[in-house]
């Protein structure tokens, strides 16, 4: 299963610049004895800016794990993580946080909106946290909102807003400081399929620029179609990288 | 991040309620009941405080507190005289006196005797008549609340009559005093009028009131008078502690009001501090959010400590707020000792920075060991 992954992956000279994030022989084992469990093994991967990738797999194949390792949430037990040519493991705990801070942005399942401030407030929040003002900020989010069509909720409360108005402020308190990385997990697993189409078209239209690579974790097939590439996982490793119409494809001839 | 923070504490409408509630309860608990301490433990010492004329008390060596009479002979009066320092120095009697009514009705005083050319130890304020007036035969002067509990609703009237040890006394004035731990009504008197009111004793003198001579302190002349005559000398100052100190220790009063404060101080800690700490995990997945969006664990505690912060200043506010009200209603009712002074200010602050402390630390440990992965489960 390894060479499999192996090969389907780039070999491993390619710290070359064109890739925002290279994974090498990455492993996770959580606790130890009997509860012991291996999250991920020797896993090779890199992804590439200015496009969209699916990470997909079973439930409990190390998806989270591999996302949160790559965004700097987690360490590895072994292997290294070079995002944006920076080596993950290298940094110290603070520069690591600033890092997380400037570099990538974050969409989470359950969105993890502040439910006390507005939907403008709350995208403005990465703002906030690299110093600017509140008014400034704010003023920058509420531009940003109008670009995922919440222009007019910009002052409503999260619970005053659906599911997939949430995600949508989730989304742009992901891209209001313009990162070079967006990691979303399962950001369509709370909604239902038309919410969960919208918010990936909105991904694509938005979140897709030549120098961001973005990420995004999902089990949900009906979106698949959305990715420019699926990196398949399988009991912590890579079982393939393919594009969606190679893996419509494959799903339909039962390889 | 401040005002994030601040939206995030006043965004929950019933915890905040419920910390600041707590808060407030503990220090209106504390300041309240440590006003009403201090208050009792002035009226301890506040018949010392009333006389101004004099700095330096003389009195028995076994005597403990300002109501702990061991009269003394006249003669040691006359060895304090010739005491080196001693600018002047009189006699002062302080007694119970019980008096009769021509209604048949008996009543305690607390009675005072005052030298009879000087009359120091004199009431500072009169009310009705003139300290003067107390030089006539048989007069007294009594305090203003002692008059309306005797005779409440009734106006001054000059002259009135009772006796006491079956001389009688005649009403020529009335003062203010400040309340006493005893309670009962002041008469004032010459001190020669004053020991005719009580059973006839070989030793009578209670105090001698004196002051320094000039280039003397009362420090220095309180030694003296230790030295050469064997008697307890102390500064109005320190007499006014060592009564305070006395019911300090020989009562259970300190420990009651303790018990009460610290009650107070338990259950506003367990109500202000179990929110806030409840606050804090109900927000875990926000802040950890944050702590991935790129928040230092630093600026993370550091919103915690001014949430908390925030709901201490406010409940403290609110809490002292109300005991000063109570406070202020309460002086109408003479009965009720109250007393704040700054020392029960800070106390009341420090109780409350404790449970701020000591809240946020708990809620910050959790948020801290927090791992920013936890938001993608
Ligand atoms: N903190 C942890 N402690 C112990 N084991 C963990 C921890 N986090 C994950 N695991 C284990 O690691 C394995 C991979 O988990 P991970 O969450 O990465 O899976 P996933 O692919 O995201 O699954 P899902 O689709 O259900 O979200 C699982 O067996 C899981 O039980
Ligand atoms: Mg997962």
């Amino acid at each position: 299963m390894s060479a499999l992954a192996s090969s389907a992956a780039p070999t491993s000279a390619a710290f070359d610049g064109t890739h925002a994030v290279c994974v090498r022989e990455l492993s996770k084992v959580f606790g130890d004895g009997d509860g012991r469990v291996t999250a991920l093994q020797d896993v090779t991967v890199d992804i590439a800016a200015g496009e969209m990738t699916l990470l997909v797999g079973p439930s409990g194949c190390g998806k989270t794990t591999l996302i949160s390792i790559i965004a700097g949430l987690l360490e590895p037990t072994s292997g290294t993580v070079e995002v944006l040519g920076q080596d993950l493991g290298r940094l110290s705990n603070g520069k690591l946080v600033r890092f997380r801070g400037e570099k990538i942005g974050f969409v989470f399942q359950q969105y993890n909106l502040l439910p006390a401030l507005t939907a403008a407030e709350n995208a403005a929040v990465p703002l906030v946290i690299a110093g600017w003002s509140r008014q400034r900020a704010v003023a920058r989010a509420t531009e940003v909102l109008d670009s995922v069509g919440l222009g007019s909720r910009a002052r409503s409360l999260p619970s005053q807003l659906s599911g997939g108005q949430q995600q949508r402020v989730a989304i742009a308190r992901a891209l209001v400081h313009e990162p070079r990385l967006l990691v979303c997990d399962e950001p369509t697993a709370a909604l239902d399929a038309h919410s969960g189409h919208a918010v990936m078209e909105l991904l694509r239209a938005v979140a897709i620029q030549p120098d961001r690579a973005v990420i995004v974790v999902t089990h949900d097939s009906r979106v698949f179609e959305f990715g420019d590439r699926i990196i398949s996982m399988s009991d912590g490793a890579i079982e393939r990288i393919e594009t969606p119409a190679a893996s419509m494809s494959g799903r339909e001839s039962g390889t | 991040m401040s005002w994030i923070a601040l939206r995030m504490l006043t965004g929950d409408r019933s915890k905040y309620y419920g910390i600041v509630f707590g808060i407030t309860f503990a220090s209106l608990l504390i300041a309240q009941q440590g006003a009403i301490f201090c208050g009792l433990m002035l009226r301890t010492s506040s018949q010392i405080a009333d006389i101004q004329g004099a700095d330096i008390w003389v009195m028995d060596p076994g005597v403990q507190f300002v109501d702990d009479i061991k009269p003394m002979s006249e003669n040691e009066l006359y060895r304090v005289r010739g005491v080196e320092g001693v600018g002047w120095a009189v006699r002062f009697y302080k007694g119970l006196a019980r008096s009769r009514f021509s209604d048949g009705k008996f009543q305690q005083f607390i009675l005072l005797g005052l030298d009879d050319a000087t009359l120091v130890g004199a009431p500072r304020e009169m009310v009705q008549g003139s300290l003067d007036d107390l030089r006539q035969p048989d007069a007294v002067i009594m305090d203003e609340g002692g008059y309306k509990y005797l005779w409440p609703n009734e106006p001054f009237e000059l002259g009135r009559t009772f006796e006491m040890n079956d001389r009688r006394a005649v009403l020529v004035g009335l003062c203010k005093a400040s309340p006493t731990f005893q309670t009962f009504p002041i008469v004032y008197a010459r001190y020669s009028q004053a020991t005719m009111f009580v059973p006839r004793e070989r030793k009578l003198m209670s105090f001698i009131l004196a002051d320094p001579a000039p280039g003397w302190t009362s420090q220095q002349v309180c030694e003296q008078i230790q030295q050469q005559t064997g008697l307890l000398a102390k500064t109005r100052e320190e007499f006014i502690w060592t009564t305070i100190m006395y019911y300090m220790i020989r009562t259970g009063i300190p420990i009651n009001f303790g018990i009460t404060i610290s009650l107070g101080f338990v259950v506003g800690t367990a109500i202000a501090g179990q929110t806030f700490y409840l606050f804090v995990i109900e927000n875990l997945r926000q802040f950890g959010a944050l702590k991935a969006m790129g928040v230092t664990n630093i600026r993370i505690v550091g919103m915690i400590l001014l949430q908390a912060f925030v709901v201490g200043l406010l409940g403290y506010g609110l809490g002292v707020g109300a005991a000063t009200l109570f406070g202020e209603l309460s002086k109408e009712n003479m009965t009720l000792a109250y007393y704040m002074p700054w020392q029960v200010l800070a106390l009341t602050g420090g109780a409350v920075f404790f449970i701020g402390i000591l809240a946020s630390l708990l809620s910050v440990r959790r948020v801290l060991v927090l791992e920013p992965g936890i938001v993608f489960r």
